[in-house]
């Protein structure tokens, strides 16, 4: 049903993405499909990495893990926003067309007020994600 | 390897001189939740940052007259006393930034050996001027010019030996055309090489330090070389207060009186009352359209809202030109220059000069503001610069807006000194500072449209400083971070419009500018402790 499976990290907050992970990496041995794992990170120096480069390393000997971890087949895809605040939702959604995601899964948190102000991620991107997308809250 | 082509920006790739450090960016903010927003806050100096404007607002409305006198004593005491080391210092700047283009540093490239520019030339040319003038350019186009062609066609005055007149240099007594020729020099002096330069060394060190060296964007960060590791402890956090402090003081008082001569030129155009009522609409509405263009982001709201102003501005300055005295402009713009190139090492000579109210006055009053605005300018050009060499940076920042501005005081100015010449139009000298662009684009065809083009880009010209100061202040205060939660960029936003709205009710707002103003002294030591920084740090780069 599906063959790549696009799960959004963050690098930062490994430790709150686990029912995510978990899900995407079930659904990728269940359908035999990868999983491309995608972050997005700022061109100016940040807490996950010193530059871009540095930190499509660190994304790619994480998705390298989760491959040993899960037994699946796994790439990573760091995408760069000049200003990942505001930028992030249209860079995933980009990647979800560059990578050619069909299965989108991701974690959201639960919903607050600032919803109504600020849509959250996962939000955002099963409103206007042209494949299928599954929100899992963690 | 990433694959970013999606985003049109290849990430950096080969050899930049990272810094090892034990630090860590963000290990000494504070995230947390407060109410439904999540924060993500520099320990120390958001909180000292943000209670010391407190103060020292209560303090300008508590005792309006002691602040008042304090500060409004000390920038001209400041001004007349070290205008020696104002003067001085950006000469300094001026022959670095002159040096980094023809050393064999110009080569490094600012972001790793293999980065490619974050924006194209275009976008990047209207964030820096958006930011780096943008509205002071509408004000003092007309108005500088021809205070200075006034001055030297009035002459030389001295009492008890010291010279009382304003004019520069040895003014051009009773000469129409010296005056004119003098004036425009001394105007484009103020605007060209020298703020330019004092803007181009804190943007490159920042964007050295940052993007090549691998610490937060932030501008403690410059100092590493001289501090070291210390510079993540109080001295640090001294030096981003001080620049945060300048920031937001020197945004909200140019806000509170920016919209008094907005309100001026408005009720000019449509007769919009003059009051503060009308002065706390204008503020709450450049900061409404300034908080929707930070919550957009640097690419959806910031550079588009530059861009535009960028367009109406080149329009404007189309306009005038093709329909003011055009050949007298263009040879205006030419002989500017050569009169500049002229009287540029008289004017900008830092000792024995007899000319002291202008020097002092104007030189020196200059220096010190673009000195003070000079975190903020500085690191907006940091953040959208990277992928540009050292030597594409200097020309950029240095050169071409430095034209830009020659282009710029000759059309308006030049313009403007003509229908006083040419026409005897006085309009345009009687009229007080924020109307004199009107009255002179009055004496053109289609006053009403150019005159509301003007009103809209004075309006957006200060939501393109608004917005960007905002998004320094949030990256400065989440101790370098740049993704930062959107509230925090909206409270710093929307704290500006307060400070502003309540120094122009409770008053204050002059000798807060003052002290702003008066940051520029220890700023200057900053930029000179820069130089050397900078130096430093681009000897340990591949070239």
């Amino acid at each position: 049903m599906f063959t790549k499976i696009m799960t959004p990290v963050d690098l930062l907050h490994i430790g709150d993405l686990g029912k995510g992970l978990q899900c995407g990496a079930d659904l990728a041995r269940l359908y035999d499909a990868s999983v491309v794992y995608v972050g997005v990170t700022s061109t100016a120096p940040g807490a996950a990495a010193h530059n871009p480069a540095e930190y499509a390393a660190k994304l790619a000997d994480f998705a390298a893990v989760q491959a040993d971890k899960h037994g699946i087949r796994t790439e990573a895809r760091a995408a760069i926003s000049h200003d990942p605040t505001t930028d992030l939702d249209d860079a995933l959604l980009r990647s979800v067309t560059d990578t050619g995601a069909d299965l989108v899964v991701m974690t959201s948190h639960l919903p607050n007020l600032t919803d109504y102000l600020w849509p959250s991620n996962g939000g955002k991107i099963a409103t206007h994600a042209a494949c299928t997308v599954m929100v899992v809250r963690g | 390897m990433a694959d970013d082509t999606n985003q049109g920006i290849p990430a950096p790739e080969g050899a930049a001189g990272i810094i090892e450090t034990d630090y860590e960016i963000g290990q000494d903010n504070v995230e947390a939740q407060v109410g439904p927003f999540g924060i993500d806050i520099h320990n120390p100096v958001f909180l000292i940052s943000g209670l010391s404007i407190v103060a020292f607002v209560f303090y300008a409305l508590a005792l309006p007259e002691q602040s008042s006198a304090l500060f409004t004593w000390l920038r001209p005491a400041l001004t007349s006393n070290f205008d020696w080391f104002f003067l001085g210092a950006a000469d300094i700047f001026v022959l670095f930034c002159l040096f980094l283009i023809v050393s064999p540093w110009g080569k490094v490239r600012l972001g790793g050996a293999d980065a490619a520019p974050d924006y194209t030339y275009i976008g990047w040319f209207a964030m820096l001027f958006a930011a780096g003038m943008g509205i002071e350019l509408m004000f003092y186009g007309v108005s500088e010019p021809l205070s200075h062609f006034a001055t030297s066609l009035g002459g030389v005055a001295s009492e008890g030996g010291a010279r009382t007149d304003w004019a520069p240099l040895g003014a051009a007594e009773g000469d129409q055309a010296a005056a004119a020729r003098l004036g425009m020099a001394a105007t484009i002096f103020h605007w060209g090489l020298h703020p330019w330069a004092i803007y181009a060394i804190v943007a490159l060190a920042l964007a050295l330090f940052s993007f090549n060296k691998g610490l937060p964007l932030t501008i403690r960060s410059a100092f590493y070389p001289i501090f070291g590791e210390a510079v993540w402890g109080w001295v640090g956090h001294i030096i981003d207060t001080l620049a945060v402090f300048a920031t937001l003081f020197g945004l909200a008082t140019s806000l509170g009186f920016g919209a008094t001569q907005a309100n001026a030129g408005l009720n000019e155009l449509f007769g919009l009352p003059v009051g503060t009522t009308s002065q706390v609409v204008l503020i709450t509405v450049i900061t409404a359209v300034a908080l929707i263009s930070v919550v957009r982001g640097l690419d959806g709201g910031v550079k588009i809202l530059s861009e535009i102003n960028m367009g109406l501005a080149a329009l404007l300055l189309l306009f005038v030109l093709l329909v003011g005295p055009t050949l007298a402009i263009l040879t205006g713009f030419a002989d500017s220059l050569l009169a500049y190139v002229q009287f540029l090492p008289a004017l900008s000579n830092p000792v024995g000069r007899e000319d002291v109210n202008f020097s002092q006055g104007w030189t020196a009053f200059y220096w010190a503001w673009w000195i003070s605005w000079s975190p903020f300018v500085g690191m907006f050009i940091a953040r959208v610069s990277r992928g540009r060499t050292v030597r594409e940076f200097v020309i950029c920042v240095l050169l071409i807006p430095s034209l830009v501005c020659v282009l710029w005081m000759s059309v308006f100015g030049g313009t403007a000194i003509q229908q006083v010449i040419q026409d005897g139009y006085t309009a345009v000298t009687d009229a007080p500072l924020e109307l004199k662009l009107f009255k002179m684009l009055d004496a053109l065809p289609l006053a009403g449209i150019t005159s509301f083009i003007g009103i809209v880009l004075v309006i957006v010209f200060f939501v393109t400083s608004s917005d960007s100061g905002s998004l320094v202040i949030d990256t400065i205060t989440a101790g370098g971070k740049v993704d930062a939660p959107i509230p925090q960029r909206v409270f710093w936003c929307i704290f500006e419009g307060a400070v502003a709205i309540v120094l122009l009710l409770g008053g204050g707002l002059g000798a807060l500018q003052a002290m702003v103003i008066s940051t520029g002294l220890p700023f200057t030591i900053v930029l000179l402790l820069m130089c050397w920084a900078i130096l430093k740090g681009l000897m340990s780069e591949k070239t």
